[in-house]
């Protein structure tokens, strides 16, 4: 038979983290499920060499060890039915009956196609982040952090202490808009302390402001990228280059389970009440997957969606004024890195835009709709299931449906085929 | 604004495709009206295995004359045609007492067959599984990419002039068709809306058969020609929920696993349980494929007829207005000769198999 929780919480990011806790402390018997070996999401992804900050290491400890906790890793929602999940590990696939849902699938990065970007040494600033941390040898290695938002400054930061010579971090932002933004940053005081240790980690690292990286060159690996800014186009020789325009809600688990989404820019994010409650009965949602807000709406909106979850009526009311602020500040990043058009307009008609099934920007010119284009070139077939150049294409203006159909990550037919009174299934795949 | 043509096609799937490509290739001005994307009504749910199967007679003359029909488009840039030929596989000795009558039925249509035994079956196609009892080989059946082909017949026929207009047909008179952008196009009208036909013509029934199946990650040579389970047929023209074993290898290395029919559902929406019946089954036959990476499942509803052959032909109790739709699973393999038919009837041609098991009168009485 399925197992059963009373809370089953998606994502273990600081959302799904703080999620868990609350619903545990609250007398739930909890489900902790991520896709990931280790818990901690985007933000607190495992380091191999430098451990996470210590109020990361207590909020993962103290879920972790939670006795009304089980955390399920590397395990991948795929399917789902009423009041069950689907799940797939490296070596079983079960379902998982709940009572209450908090989905706190978090973002991934937007990568915007731009001449050159699939190039081996060229990938995303979140991208860059996650290789360091994986352990990647980076020392020595000249790169250049480009794109958009405060990200780029985090990216930065972890690849030098991994120990790459940081050559540059060009914003398209421009000064201006930098500006009313540093001088609004007074009422978030956290924020400046926060913004003050990158900077003082990225001492002597150039800061460029309305700048952008036009193109990525080399043979068979990256060798030089063009950055046009406003003093004009140069040349950078560099061996590595990491390029973020901002993130994304993965919104897939919640289309799938039918919640209601809104938009967010140019892409959707998950609607959600005061107490964090989808439109669907019993399904909740924290975090980025409701909007890109950052760590600290992410732990608020978490502890939210568990009490919520577990029915409670007290303690909420509290976090809520401060999810409020959170989300205040968060609307002024996205204002200040605004994406610029010239951003949008750098891919040209032979760039690649959907990388798994080799499609050129031009190949989508010739078709009227979305439906059409993906039939005639497949872009958007191949195993990144569209979340690569779907996200994309959004930003560049072209509609783009979200898929949300099981498999909601390639999974191994014998998952699909399991039925709710199978149990677990122990797969014979080596 | 009015235009005039000698033939108005309402709906851009393959059906409605292929009778464009003929007609325009015949000098006819010809209209094509679509209102969303070309081929992407069930043509893009499709399997795009093009096959004869020989459940009722008349399909298998329909088939047959199509798959001859095929060889003329199989170059079209991007359609995929492959042909890695059908294999159908017996499960038991039941099974394998039916094949003399399959043989002689496929041979009598002209097609190319031969009986494998179980030995053989292994070594065609070694992974399926021991035990099966043999088969029944078609090596000159192929696979296609049918949102592609269909979009190719449309630029083909573009190119000889016929106009291509982006809008939803409301309303039918005689030789004439109200769209929805307020225009109306004067001439011979055919009606190739598949499961959306009764909006047009509610005198000709249509029941839509849902089916689903899903593709696989890419294992190049993993499989080699496309299997059939012999009692597909059964499901095919069953009037029950069911499930059948065909699983199809793309030029891609992916494999296509299908399928299912279910009745009295309009949604297209993935149902698990149908979804697991349906891989329950292929994995009888194919044990190997439980360990593979599905990326993607889908569902398309066939455009079914009362009787299981399409309509093909002129609409009784109208004037100008002609009809080619309703062929459920096989209206890839049929649209080039659906397509001939229709046109031949239309030049008042006498048309090379015998039209008369389509003709849409029948359903009208
Ligand atoms: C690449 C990247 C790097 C980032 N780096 C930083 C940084 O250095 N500093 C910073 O302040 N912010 C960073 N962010 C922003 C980050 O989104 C937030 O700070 C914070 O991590 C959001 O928390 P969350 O809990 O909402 O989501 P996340 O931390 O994104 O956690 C979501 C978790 O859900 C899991 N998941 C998603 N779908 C499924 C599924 N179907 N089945 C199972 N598990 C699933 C994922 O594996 C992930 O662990 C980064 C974002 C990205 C995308
Ligand atoms: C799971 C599955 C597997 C299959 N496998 C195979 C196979 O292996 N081999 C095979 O031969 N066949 C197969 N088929 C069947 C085949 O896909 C169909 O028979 C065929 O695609 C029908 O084509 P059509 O042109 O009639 O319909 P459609 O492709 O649906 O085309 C109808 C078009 O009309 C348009 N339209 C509708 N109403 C209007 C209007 N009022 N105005 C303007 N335009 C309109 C629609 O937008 C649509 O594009 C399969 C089907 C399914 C579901």
């Amino acid at each position: 038979m399925a197992e059963r929780y009373d809370v089953l919480v998606i994502g273990s990011g600081p959302a799904g983290l703080t999620a868990a806790h609350a619903a545990a402390r609250h007398g739930a018997r909890v489900g902790l499920v991520d896709a990931q070996a280790l818990p901690g999401g985007q933000v607190w992804r495992h380091d191999v060499r430098f451990s996470a900050p210590a109020f990361a290491r207590r909020c993962m400890q103290a879920t972790l060890e939670h006795i009304k906790i089980d955390w399920l890793p590397q395990t991948r929602v795929v399917g789902a039915e009423p009041g069950r999940l689907l799940v797939e590990d490296p070596r079983s696939a079960r379902w998982l009956k709940y009572g209450a849902l908090v989905l706190a699938t978090g973002a991934r990065e937007v990568l915007l196609p731009f001449p050159g970007w699939t190039l081996p040494g060229v990938t995303g600033a979140g991208g860059l982040q996650a290789l360091a941390k994986q352990g990647w040898p980076l020392a020595g290695k000249r790169v250049v952090v480009a794109g958009s938002g405060p990200l780029l400054l985090a990216a930065a930061a972890t690849a030098r202490r991994h120990g790459a010579r940081v050559l540059a971090v060009f914003e398209q932002a421009d000064r201006a808009a930098m500006l009313r933004f540093t001088r609004g940053l007074w009422r978030w005081p956290a924020r400046v302390m926060q913004a003050a240790v990158l900077r003082a980690q990225l001492a002597g690292v150039p800061y460029h402001f309305g700048s952008v990286v036009t193109a990525a060159q080399g043979e068979d690996a990256l060798r030089e990228i063009e950055v046009s800014g406003p003093r004009g186009q140069r040349r950078i020789a560099c061996d590595q280059l990491a390029v973020g325009f901002g993130l994304a809600p993965n919104v897939e688990l919640a289309c799938m389970l039918g919640c209601q989404l809104e938009a967010e820019g140019a892409q959707q994010r998950v609607r959600v009440d005061a107490r964090q409650h989808t439109s669907v009965p019993g399904v909740y949602a924290a975090g980025e997957v409701c909007g890109i807000g950052g760590r600290d709406s992410a732990l608020i909106e978490g502890a939210i969606a568990g009490l919520a979850a577990t029915g409670a009526r007290t303690g909420i009311a509290s976090l809520q004024r401060r999810r409020a602020q959170a989300r205040a500040f968060a609307r002024q990043l996205r204002e200040t890195f605004a994406i610029d058009q010239r951003v949008r307009a750098l891919a040209q008609p032979d760039t690649l835009v959907c990388r798994c099934e080799d499609v050129t920007l031009g190949a989508l010119d010739a078709h009227v709709d979305a439906r059409g284009a993906k039939l005639a070139t497949r872009c958007g077939m191949g195993p990144c299931q569209g979340r690569i150049c779907a996200t994309a294409l959004a930003e560049l203006g072209r509609a783009a449906g979200i898929a949300a159909r099981p498999p909601l990550f390639p999974a191994r037919l014998e998952t699909l085929a399991l039925a709710p009174a199978d149990g677990i299934a122990a797969s014979l795949a080596t | 604004m009015t235009h005039s043509y000698d033939l108005i096609v309402v709906g851009a799937g393959i059906i409605g495709a292929a009778c464009a490509d003929v007609a325009s290739a015949e000098g006819l001005k010809v209209a094509i009206v679509e209102s969303g994307a070309i081929g992407a009504g069930v043509t893009a749910a499709g399997m795009g295995h093009l096959v004869a199967v020989d459940g009722l007679p008349a399909e298998l003359a329909l088939a047959r004359y199509s798959l001859g029909l095929w060889e003329d488009l199989r170059d079209l840039p991007g359609g995929e045609f492959s042909r890695c030929g059908t294999l159908w596989f017996a499960r038991d000795e039941h099974e394998l007492a039916r094949i003399p009558d399959k043989l002689a039925r496929l041979r009598a249509a002209g097609a190319v067959a031969e009986a494998v035994d179980a030995a053989q079956l292994r070594e065609l196609e070694p992974a399926l599984s021991p035990g099966l009892a043999g088969g029944v080989l078609v090596p000159d059946e192929a696979v296609v990419y049918p949102p592609v082909m269909a979009r190719r017949l449309v630029e083909r026929a573009c190119r000889r002039r016929a106009t291509l207009i982006h809008a939803r047909a409301i309303a039918l008179g005689e030789h004439a068709v109200t769209l929805d952008d307020g225009q109306r196009l004067l001439g011979n009208v055919l009606i190739a809306t598949g499961g959306a036909l009764q909006a047009l013509l509610p005198e000709l029934l249509i029941h839509l058969r849902k089916g689903h199946l899903l593709i696989t990650e890419r294992y190049p040579n993993m499989l080699h020609h496309q299997l059939v389970h012999m009692g597909y047929t059964d499901s095919a023209h069953g009037q029950s929920d069911s499930v059948a074993c065909n699983v199809q290898p793309r030029p891609t290395g992916q494999l296509l696993v299908g399928s299912s029919r279910e009745y009295g559902v309009s949604d297209s929406e993935i149902s698990l349980p149908m979804l697991r019946r349906m891989l329950r089954c292929a994995f009888q036959f194919l044990p190997s494929l439980r360990q593979l990476k599905a990326l993607r499942a889908w569902a398309g509803l066939r455009p079914a007829s009362i009787d299981g052959l399409p309509y093909i032909g002129r609409v009784a109790q109208r004037r100008g207005i002609w009809v080619a739709a309703g062929h459920e699973g096989l209206g890839v393999t049929t649209a080039p000769g659906t397509a001939r038919l229709l046109v031949d009837q239309l030049l008042a041609r006498t048309p090379a198999i015998d039209a008369r098991p389509y003709d849409p009168m029948r359903a009208a009485a």
